[in-house]
């Protein structure tokens, strides 16, 4: 039946990511912006919150929580409301927990999900986009080949999040390259095989917190237990509607941020003897921005309950993720053009959430509910 | 829990609306978009029959006991979605009580509603309707002109009202009623403002111009004027005090209801466009492919996943709005947000739809074109765009009209 409720246990998730997000998080984004790095010890805090764990099987020492999208989309809101740079940072390990606990045969879960389950942030990350101006999901040209009972991997990767600190990639290549979703796997590659090279760092206009990498893959030789699912192989298809909530639902929680911030100065600054939050042409700015992010959020959360229900939510998560980047990018605009010139400066967070927002475009699968 | 998911008893019942829809709706739509100052009896007679729109048209029933189902506002604006896919003009124009029964429900005492909407559970068809909207103004409903003047046990209206939705049919072609908002002290401003019922035919009440319009031509807008028009004291809903707070307030409360049945109705029309498109392209063998990467798509894909995310989130702020009602929270905020959000996508969506098939779209041989002039009035009525962006705009920034009008 429609309801529009949290339940107690998921209001009580949002509100404590929710605090840490506004009090630790927000604090830090500038800093993190400026200098590219983030705080050992904020990471350490937020993986307290058991994130990561919490929805890992018991068995693998994880909390035995239900995994919700919903849930998983209130979280990555939070998070994306003190900063989406950080927040995906936090996320990152999920790239691998998560498809592996759902997707993974007993020996992988075995092998890979113990030291997630512990008390310490373990840096993990997904290879899944290709540097190339129409790249697409559905026809990834990394390759992976049979090579007896192992595979061949060549290709080249970017966006690759935590790539230089992690121990384990999940590089997703395309076996079957005429099957589109259905023809692509992931596999677990160890950082130290051979042919496997982590480039620089990048530069990137925003998400300037958050290391991401390149990638490239030359003849990685790996054993047939690399790959995720084993025989059966993955549902790529709905791992990245899973991406593309979570990326969403981070894209509202940064809508918000910027919404929250314009409204309060709008409503202390004044122009032409009033406060400008009184003036229509800025009022109904704000109000299309409150709109919008309800509006987001309800696409997100409708397609993660789809997820819930068992679904792969294909057309609804794509479509809640580009409506999400489209509507933050103009909700972090009117943030900027909120606070005129004050907003084009540094001094205020308006203009780094705009250079945030753009990334959401551009970025699949770098996040996961 | 957030759940998106209809239940099955509903999902049925929509079904049954989508049929009258489909098989008693779309077949005259034309007919009587063409014939704009006709009436479709025969339609009128078996939905009234059916009583198929006892609960769709205003929410007039929510605090009574039925076997319907718990969410009841929230059922409202699912079947005014469904029956507007069909035709938003008929479905306007279908005999109920309409904005009059949703003004009695708001303001009324129970024995006000007992009596006055009776009427729409027996005997032949009948329309209610409400005037508020005058000559001299429409958004800024404190304007109000027409005056109630009390004359021994009597209330005598002078004014004149126009655009009045069914008002030709509620005040002179059925039993019905119209409620007319009219000041009853013209100093004390919002607060004199009171809702009145003047029954069908009563003297001096007489429609004097039903327009033309653009589109929803099924639906009549009449211009009426009363003059020395003599009503019982009972017929003011509510008190005839004047007070500084509520009053006008209380009325105001009744959009918060009609706002997301105005946005279904708007969702409907989109819907129906929507629909239309997407069977076309079928048809053309264009696929639309969810998925891929959005550099790789057409500019047709493109528009058309657009359209279908602007009409979901539409449909998602209003089935919240109306599922707040349903649940005792108070929807104010969200029922603007809905109205303005579905008001303007569904304009945006329907001319679109009608650009994406070029000179078929335009041509009167489909009912694409007549949707898009459907469509329109949702942005205009129940409170324009402008003005329930103010009420957003009011309640996130904690301003009243003073420091935001
Ligand atoms: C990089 C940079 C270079 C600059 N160079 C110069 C320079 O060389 N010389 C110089 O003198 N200045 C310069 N400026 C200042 C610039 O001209 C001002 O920032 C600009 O005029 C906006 O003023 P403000 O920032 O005070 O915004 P505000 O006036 O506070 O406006 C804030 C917001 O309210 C809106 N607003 C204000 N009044 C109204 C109204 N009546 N109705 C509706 N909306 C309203 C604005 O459009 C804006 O969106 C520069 C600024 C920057 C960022
Ligand atoms: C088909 C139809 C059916 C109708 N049915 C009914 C009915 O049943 N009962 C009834 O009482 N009325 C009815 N109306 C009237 C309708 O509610 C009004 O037309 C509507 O409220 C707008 O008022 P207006 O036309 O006077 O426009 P105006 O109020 O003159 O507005 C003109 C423009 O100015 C804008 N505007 C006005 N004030 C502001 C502001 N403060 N800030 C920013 N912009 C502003 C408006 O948004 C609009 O764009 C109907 C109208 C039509 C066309």
């Amino acid at each position: 039946m429609i309801d529009f409720e949290l339940t107690e246990e998921q209001q009580m998730i949002r509100d404590s990511v929710g605090a840490f997000a506004s009090e630790q998080i927000r604090k830090a984004a500038r800093e993190a912006d400026e200098t590219g790095k983030i705080q050992a010890e904020l990471i350490a805090q937020a993986w307290q919150l058991g994130l990561t764990s919490g929805p890992l099987p018991e068995q693998y020492g994880g909390g035995g929580d239900t995994r919700s999208a919903i849930t998983g989309a209130l979280i990555a809101e939070e998070l994306g409301y003190g900063d989406i740079s950080i927040g995906f940072h936090i996320l990152a390990p999920r790239l691998v927990a998560f498809p592996v606990a759902e997707m993974g045969t007993d020996e992988q879960k075995a092998r890979m999900l113990k030291q997630f389950s512990g008390a310490n942030f373990v840096a993990a990350a997904a290879a899944i986009i290709e540097p190339k101006f129409d790249f697409d999901l559905t026809a990834i040209q990394t390759t992976a080949k049979r090579d007896g009972v192992g595979w061949i991997l060549n290709g080249v990767k970017c966006n690759v999040p935590l790539a230089a600190e992690s121990d384990t990639l999940l590089v997703y290549a395309a076996s079957d390259a005429s099957k589109g979703f259905a023809g692509v796997d992931a596999f677990l590659v160890p950082r130290d095989t051979a042919g496997l090279k982590i480039s620089e760092r990048e530069k990137n206009m925003g998400l300037k917190g958050l290391a991401t990498h390149g990638v490239t893959l030359e003849n990685c030789s790996v054993g047939a237990l690399a790959r995720l699912g084993g025989d059966k192989g993955i549902n790529f298809s709905r791992l990245m509607s899973e991406a593309r909530i979570a990326i969403a639902a981070f894209g509202v929680g940064l809508m918000r941020s910027a919404f929250d911030y314009a409204r309060d100065y709008a409503k202390e600054r004044k122009a032409f003897g009033v406060f400008i939050a009184q003036k229509q042409a800025i009022a109904f700015i704000l109000a299309d921005m409150a709109i919008e992010i309800d509006a987001a959020r309800l696409l997100v959360w409708e397609a993660a309950s789809r997820l819930d229900k068992g679904e792969d939510a294909l057309e609804e998560s794509y479509l809640a993720k580009n409506y999400v980047a489209a509507s933050a990018l103009k909700v972090t605009d009117n943030a900027v053009q909120c606070l005129g010139g004050h907003g084009y400066v540094r001094d205020h967070p308006v203009e780094m959430w705009l250079r945030n927002a753009r990334g959401l475009a551009a970025i699949d699968g770098i996040a996961t509910v | 829990m957030i759940d998106f998911e209809l239940e099955p008893q509903v999902l049925k019942r929509l079904q049954m609306y989508h049929m009258v829809a489909e098989n008693m709706m779309r077949p005259i739509s034309r007919e009587y978009d063409e014939k704009e100052h006709e009436k479709p009896w025969q339609f009128y007679e078996t939905m009234w029959q059916a009583q198929a729109l006892a609960d769709v048209g205003a929410p007039t029933k929510s605090d009574e006991k039925d076997s319907g189902p718990k969410l009841r506002n929230l059922y409202t604006v699912l079947s005014t979605e469904e029956l507007c896919w069909g035709d938003a003009g008929l479905f306007l124009s279908t005999p109920n009580s309409g904005l009059g029964g949703a003004a009695v429900m708001a303001a009324g005492t129970p024995q006000q509603k007992a009596r006055f909407l009776k009427r729409f559970s027996e005997g032949k068809p009948k329309w209610g309707a409400m005037a508020i909207t005058e000559p001299h103004f429409g958004s800024d409903s404190a304007a109000v002109k027409t005056t109630a003047v009390r004359d021994g046990d009597n209330w005598v209206i002078n004014g004149t009202k126009i655009f009045c939705t069914g008002g030709e049919m509620a005040a002179e072609k059925s039993e019905g009623f119209v409620v007319v908002w009219a000041t009853v002290d013209a100093t004390a401003g919002r607060a004199g403002i009171k809702p009145f019922v003047v029954d069908h035919n009563t003297p001096g009440m007489s429609v004097i111009r039903v327009e033309d319009k653009m589109g929803i031509r099924a639906s009549d807008t009449a211009a009426i004027v009363f003059d020395n028009c003599k009503i019982p004291l009972d017929h003011i809903l509510g008190s005839a005090e004047v007070k500084r707070e509520g009053g006008f307030k209380d009325v105001m409360a009744t959009f918060d209801a009609t706002r997301p049945i105005v946005a279904a109705m708007a969702i409907g029309v989109g819907r129906a466009a929507l629909d239309f498109v997407r069977d076309f392209l079928k048809e053309q063998k264009v696929e639309i492919r969810y998925g891929i990467s959005q550099r790789r798509l057409t500019a047709l894909e493109r528009d058309f996943m657009e359209m279908e995310v602007q009409l979901k989130a539409a449909r998602l702020l209003t089935w919240r709005a109306a599922w707040m009602l349903d649940t005792g929270k108070r929807n104010n905020l969200e029922a603007s947000m809905a109205k303005a959000k579905a008001g303007l996508v569904v304009t945006q969506i329907t001319q679109k739809a009608v650009e994406l098939l070029g000179p078929l779209g335009y041509s009167r041989q489909y009912l694409l074109e007549k949707w898009m002039r459907d469509a329109k009035i949702n942005d205009i009525f129940e409170g324009t765009q402008q003005i329930n962006m103010i009420i957003v705009a009011r309640r996130i920034l904690g301003y009243g009209s003073k420091e935001l009008n």
